[in-house]
C-alpha cells in the first residue's frame, strides 16, 4: 500500500486563500461572536449583549414597507408578470437603464441638487464592498499603495488589499483638530509610502466618515483634490453615508467640489455609493461606482460581470427610486430620525460623563473613553473593550480596529436597534460609569 | 493622468472593440418575427428561453415568494438586512436538493459545503483566487467557453493551458492530450494547479463519459492537483446517456474519504437550467473546508441578493414544481435540438452527436474554402451577412480544427428556428453555384478590408454581454494567411 505523504494545504491552495488579510481575526469580529452567542432581546434575553458594533440603518423601514404595500406591482412585474421574462434574462452589465436613471436622481436629491449625475457613468456592483475592491483592481497594481485617512472602516483592510495585493498606507489624523485630514498628514503619508518603496496610486476617503460620523469640510476636500492632482494620483470618495447626514446643508460631495471647479481634475475622481446604509438594504447588494473617467467607467463595467446586481432587485429599486414623492419624503424623514437618535445617544452619554466627537452624519458616534484607560496604549484600549463587552455587555468597536493612532476612542452604533434598546444600552453605560466613580473614590 | 493598473489596460477582458461583426451586426439588425423578419437571427447566445412560460404561473400562484412574505406576513426587514455571506439557509438547502435531483439522487450534497456567488462567472473566478497564485496555470480541454479567458485569467493572473481535443474521437479528452498540455505548461514554466472541465460541455453539448472522468480523476490524483467541474448545464441533459457528475464517480470508486475528494470542486448556477441569468445565482461546492471558508469570505465581493435567494428558495422547495419543470425543460430542449439537427442534416450539415446543452457543435468543414482559420472567418462572415445568422466560430472557443461552429437553439421559438434552418439550407445550395459565390467572396473581402480593422482568428462571443466580440489570447498559433488591413495580433500577455 502506498504511503500517504501528508501535504500541507498551503501547497494546494493559493497564497490569497490562506492569508489572513480577510481580517476576520481582529477584535472587530470577535465582538460579533460574543454577540452571536448571547444576543440581547427586549423580551427573551434582557441581559444579553447589545449589538452596537453594526452600522445598520433600521430607523426607516416602515417607510419602505409602506411603499411596498401600496405598490405591489414593483415586486411582481405586474399582473400576469409580463415583464418577468425580460427581467429574468437581463444580464447586461450596463445595468437596467431605468435603475441607473433612478440612482442618478436619488444621488442628486441627496445632494440637494448641488451636483448632477449622468446615468451612463454609473456602474452597478453587488454592494460597495465590491465597488471598492473593483476600483482598487483598476487603479492600482499589486504592491502599489492607496492612502487612507485613519481612523477608517476596518473592512477596507480586506476590501482594498486581500485579493488585489494593494497596500494601505494610513494618513494619520488625531483629535487635536477633530481628526480632520491636513495637507501635512497627506504629505507625511505619501513620504512614508515612498520610503517603503511603494508606488502611491490614489487616496480613498469616506465622506461622511466612518467611524467618525462627521462630514469632511469643503476646504479639506479641496486640499485633498489639490494634493491628488499635484501627485498625479486618483481620488476615491466613498459616499455611502451621504444620505445619512442629519442636515442636508452640511454634506458637501466631491461632486460638488468638482462642479465648482468646472470639473478640472475630474478624470481622477471616482465616487462609490450604495443603498445599504441610506435605505437600509444591505441584503439586496446594491452598490455603484460613479467615475468621471471614461476608461475607468468602461473597465469597471466589464469587471462588474463578476459582481452584477440581481435584475429582480434592480427592477424593484428602479420603481421605488423613480417615485419622487417617496424618495423626497424618505430622505427627509430618515435624516430627522437619525438626528433624533444621535441627539438621544449624545445626551445619554453626556449624562454618564462621556464625551463624543461632534458628529453630523452616519449611524454611529465616535466616543472618547481615553480618560478610562489604565494605560494610554492599544493594550489598555483592548482591556477596556473587553470589560465593556463582557461586563457591560455592549459590543462596540475599538478604535484600534479602525487603525486609530490614539487609543481610547470607540465607535458606537445607534441606528440598528429600537429606541427602547438604545435606552437600555445608555442605562448600562450610566451604571458602569457610576460604578467606576465609586471604585475610584474608594481607592 | 490616466494612469490605470495593468489589469485595466490589458486586453485580457477580451472585449476589444475593434472588431464588431457578429454581435454588433445583430444589435443593428435584430430579427423579430413581426417587426423585422429579415433581420439577423441570434444563435450565438446560450440562453434557455424555452420554459420561462412555466415559471410565470408559478410566480402568480406564489405571491408570498415575490412579495417577500412568509405565511402572509412581511419579512421584508429580515431580508433587507440579511447580508450573511453564509447564505440564506433555506435557499442553500433547496439548492443542494435540486442539485441532487438533477443527478438522479445518486449523490447528495451538504449545504454547508456550498458557497453562493453572483453567478457562475463569479464562482469560477473565486475558485481561481482560492486555488492558484498569479502565474499558475489551469488545464482546460478545448474547445471551451470563450468567457473563461476573462473569468479565469483577468484579475487573477492565472494562465490557461489547453488540452487539445479533436473530432477524431468526438472531442473526448485523452490521456496523451492531458499529458501534452501538462508538458506544455512546464515548458512555459507555469505551475499547474488543476484541470477545469465543463460537464456537460460548452460548446460541444455532450456529457462526459465515465471513462473520461476516471481518466481525469486518476490524473489529478497522480499529480496532486485540483479538478473543477463546471456543471452549469447539468440540468439540460435531455437524452441519454444520463448525466454523470464527477462526484458520482468519486463516490462509486470509494474515493470519498481520501485526499482527492477534497481537491474536486463543482461550480453550478441557475442561469442555464432555470433560464434566470439576470438573477445572478451561482454556487461553488467543495469538500475542502479551507476552500469553503476562503471562498465564503470572498463571496462578500459578489453575494446573491437576499430578495432573490428568498424567491428561489420558495421555488426550489416546491419539489413537485421543479420535477415537472425539469421534465418539460428536457422535453422542449430535446425537440428543439432534434429540429435543428434534422434541419441541418437536410442541408448536408452534420452536428456532433449531443445529448445536452443549449447548442449544437456544427461541422461546416466541408463548406470551407481551405482547411484554415481564415477560411473559417470567411465562412462566418458570410453566415452573418448573407445568411443573417449570428453563430460562434470554433476558433473563438480555441478549437484547433477549423470549420466547427456553435449554434444555439434554446433562445428562440420553433418558428424562428425553422426560419434559421431554411436560410442555412438556401445558403448551402447557393454555395453549390460556384462561380457566383466566388465573386461574392471577393467583394466581401474587399468590403472587409475597407471597412474594418479586425483581429482575426481569436474572436469569441460571450454568452452574456450584448457587447462587442472579444480578442482572446492563445497558447499556440493557428496558421492562416494574412490579408491586408487585418491586424492579427496574438497577444499572449495578460
Amino acid at each position: 500500500m502506498a504511503i500517504e505523504i501528508e501535504k500541507p494545504s498551503s501547497v494546494r491552495l493559493s497564497k490569497v486563500a490562506i492569508s489572513k488579510t480577510h481580517g476576520e481575526d481582529s477584535p472587530y469580529f470577535a465582538g460579533w461572536k460574543a454577540y452571536d452567542e448571547n444576543p440581547y432581546d427586549e423580551i427573551h434575553n434582557q441581559s444579553g449583549v447589545i449589538q452596537m458594533g453594526l452600522a445598520e440603518n433600521q430607523v426607516s423601514f416602515d417607510l419602505l414597507e409602506k411603499y411596498l404595500e401600496e405598490h405591489h406591482e414593483v415586486s411582481s412585474w405586474g399582473k400576469g408578470a409580463p415583464g418577468f421574462r425580460e427581467n429574468a434574462l437581463f444580464q447586461d452589465y450596463h445595468g437596467l437603464k431605468s435603475f441607473r436613471q433612478a440612482m442618478a436622481n436619488f444621488m442628486e436629491q441627496i445632494r440637494g441638487g448641488k451636483a448632477k449625475f449622468d446615468p451612463d457613468r454609473i456602474v452597478l456592483t453587488a454592494g460597495a464592498t465590491a465597488a471598492n475592491e473593483l476600483l482598487t483592481f483598476i487603479l492600482a497594481d499589486p504592491g502599489d499603495a492607496l492612502l487612507v485617512p485613519t481612523p477608517y472602516y476596518p473592512g477596507f483592510d480586506r476590501d482594498l488589499r486581500w485579493r488585489t495585493g494593494v497596500k494601505i498606507v494610513p494618513i494619520h489624523c488625531n483629535s487635536s483638530n477633530n481628526f480632520q485630514i491636513t495637507p501635512e498628514a497627506l504629505e507625511a503619508a505619501y513620504q512614508s509610502a515612498e520610503s517603503m518603496d511603494l508606488k502611491v496610486r490614489g487616496i480613498l476617503i469616506t465622506n461622511p466618515s466612518n467611524p467618525l460620523g462627521s462630514t469632511i469640510q469643503s476646504s479639506v476636500l479641496n486640499d485633498i483634490l489639490d494634493f491628488a492632482a499635484h501627485k498625479n494620483i486618483h481620488l476615491v470618495s466613498d459616499e455611502i453615508y451621504s444620505g445619512s447626514t442629519f442636515s442636508p446643508s452640511e454634506f458637501v460631495s466631491i461632486a460638488e467640489i468638482l462642479r465648482n471647479r468646472n470639473y478640472k481634475d475630474a478624470e481622477r475622481v471616482h465616487i462609490v455609493y450604495s443603498l445599504s446604509k441610506d435605505l437600509g438594504l444591505p441584503g439586496f447588494r446594491v452598490g455603484t461606482i460613479y467615475s468621471y473617467n471614461d476608461d475607468v467607467v468602461t473597465t469597471a463595467r466589464r469587471m462588474s460581470s463578476f459582481t452584477l446586481i440581481s435584475s429582480q432587485t434592480q427592477h424593484l429599486l428602479a420603481c421605488m427610486l423613480s417615485n419622487h414623492e417617496f424618495t423626497q419624503n424618505y430622505i427627509k424623514t430618515n435624516r430627522e430620525r437619525l438626528n433624533k437618535r444621535y441627539d438621544m445617544i449624545i445626551q445619554g452619554l453626556k449624562k454618564a460623563g462621556i464625551e463624543c466627537l461632534k458628529g453630523n452624519a452616519g449611524l454611529f458616534c465616535w466616543m472618547n473613553l481615553s480618560p478610562l484607560l489604565n494605560e494610554p496604549t492599544r493594550q489598555g484600549e483592548l482591556e477596556l473593550w473587553n470589560i465593556i463587552l463582557n461586563q457591560v455587555k455592549l459590543n462596540i468597536s475599538p478604535g484600534s480596529s479602525c487603525h486609530c493612532s490614539e487609543p481610547g476612542w470607540f465607535r458606537v452604533c445607534f441606528a440598528n436597534m429600537s429606541e427602547q434598546t438604545l435606552r437600555v444600552a445608555l442605562q448600562r453605560i450610566h451604571k458602569f460609569m457610576e460604578q467606576r466613580k465609586v471604585c475610584s473614590v474608594n481607592q | 493622468m490616466g494612469l490605470l493598473s495593468r489589469k485595466a489596460t490589458c486586453n485580457t477582458h477580451g472585449q476589444d472593440s475593434s472588431y464588431f461583426l457578429g454581435w454588433q451586426e445583430y444589435e443593428k439588425n435584430p430579427y423579430n418575427e413581426v417587426n423585422n423578419p429579415n433581420g439577423i437571427i441570434q444563435m450565438g447566445l446560450a440562453e434557455n428561453q424555452l420554459c420561462l412560460d412555466l415559471l410565470e404561473p408559478w410566480l402568480m400562484k406564489n405571491p408570498d415568494a415575490l412579495g417577500l412574505k412568509r405565511d402572509g406576513i412581511s419579512i421584508f426587514k429580515e431580508l433587507a438586512l440579511f447580508q450573511d455571506y453564509n447564505g440564506f439557509p433555506a435557499f442553500k438547502r433547496a439548492l443542494v436538493d435540486f442539485m441532487g435531483e438533477i443527478r438522479g439522487n445518486k449523490v447528495s450534497f451538504d449545504p454547508n459545503h456550498v458557497v453562493l456567488t453572483a453567478g457562475a462567472t463569479s464562482a469560477n473566478e473565486t475558485l481561481m483566487f482560492c486555488l492558484a497564485d498569479q502565474g499558475d496555470a489551469f488545464l482546460l480541454p478545448t474547445p471551451y467557453y470563450p468567457g473563461f479567458d476573462r473569468d479565469l485569467r483577468w484579475r487573477t493572473g492565472v494562465e490557461i493551458v489547453p488540452i487539445h481535443c479533436t473530432s477524431s474521437n468526438g472531442f473526448k479528452v485523452t490521456l496523451p492530450a492531458i499529458e501534452q498540455a501538462y508538458r506544455q505548461a512546464q515548458k512555459r514554466k507555469l505551475r499547474v494547479k488543476g484541470v477545469l472541465i465543463t460537464n456537460p460541455s460548452n460548446p460541444l453539448g455532450t456529457t462526459m463519459a465515465r471513462d473520461e472522468l476516471d481518466l481525469l480523476i486518476n490524473f489529478i490524483e497522480d499529480r496532486q492537483i485540483h479538478l473543477i467541474s463546471d456543471e452549469i448545464y447539468s440540468g439540460t441533459v435531455f437524452t441519454s446517456p444520463s448525466f454523470v457528475s464527477v462526484m458520482e464517480v468519486l463516490k462509486d470508486r470509494n474515493l470519498d474519504q481520501t485526499q482527492v475528494w477534497e481537491r474536486v470542486h463543482i461550480v453550478y448556477s441557475l442561469s442555464k437550467d432555470l433560464g434566470l441569468p439576470g438573477f445572478r445565482v451561482g454556487a461553488i461546492y467543495s469538500n475542502d473546508p479551507v476552500v469553503v471558508s476562503a471562498a465564503t469570505k470572498m463571496s462578500s465581493f459578489g453575494l446573491v441578493s437576499s430578495q432573490t435567494q428568498y424567491l428561489l428558495s420558495a421555488m426550489l422547495l416546491d419539489k413537485k414544481f421543479t420535477k415537472e419543470y425539469m421534465a418539460e425543460n428536457h422535453k422542449r430542449l430535446q425537440k428543439q435540438q432534434k429540429d435543428l439537427v434534422s434541419g441541418l442534416e437536410k442541408a448536408g450539415i452534420r452536428c456532433l452527436d449531443s445529448n445536452a446543452g443549449l447548442f449544437c457543435w456544427v461541422d461546416m468543414r466541408h463548406l470551407l474554402k481551405s482547411n484554415t482559420f481564415e477560411a473559417e472567418m470567411e465562412l462566418w462572415q458570410k453566415i452573418v451577412y448573407h445568411v443573417k445568422i449570428n453563430i460562434s466560430p470554433g476558433s473563438s472557443c480555441h478549437c484547433i480544427e477549423p470549420g466547427w461552429f456553435r449554434v444555439c437553439f434554446a433562445n428562440m421559438s420553433e418558428s424562428t428556428l425553422k426560419l434559421a434552418i431554411q436560410r442555412l439550407k438556401s445558403f448551402v445550395s447557393s454555395i453549390g453555384m460556384k462561380s457566383q459565390s466566388h465573386q461574392e467572396l471577393k467583394s466581401l473581402r474587399r468590403k472587409a478590408r475597407n471597412n474594418w480593422v479586425f483581429r482575426l482568428s481569436l474572436q469569441s462571443f460571450y454568452d452574456r454581454e450584448q457587447d462587442t466580440t472579444t480578442k482572446v489570447s492563445f497558447s499556440y498559433r493557428p496558421h492562416f494567411m494574412s490579408l491586408s488591413n487585418i491586424a492579427a495580433t496574438l497577444d499572449a500577455a495578460a
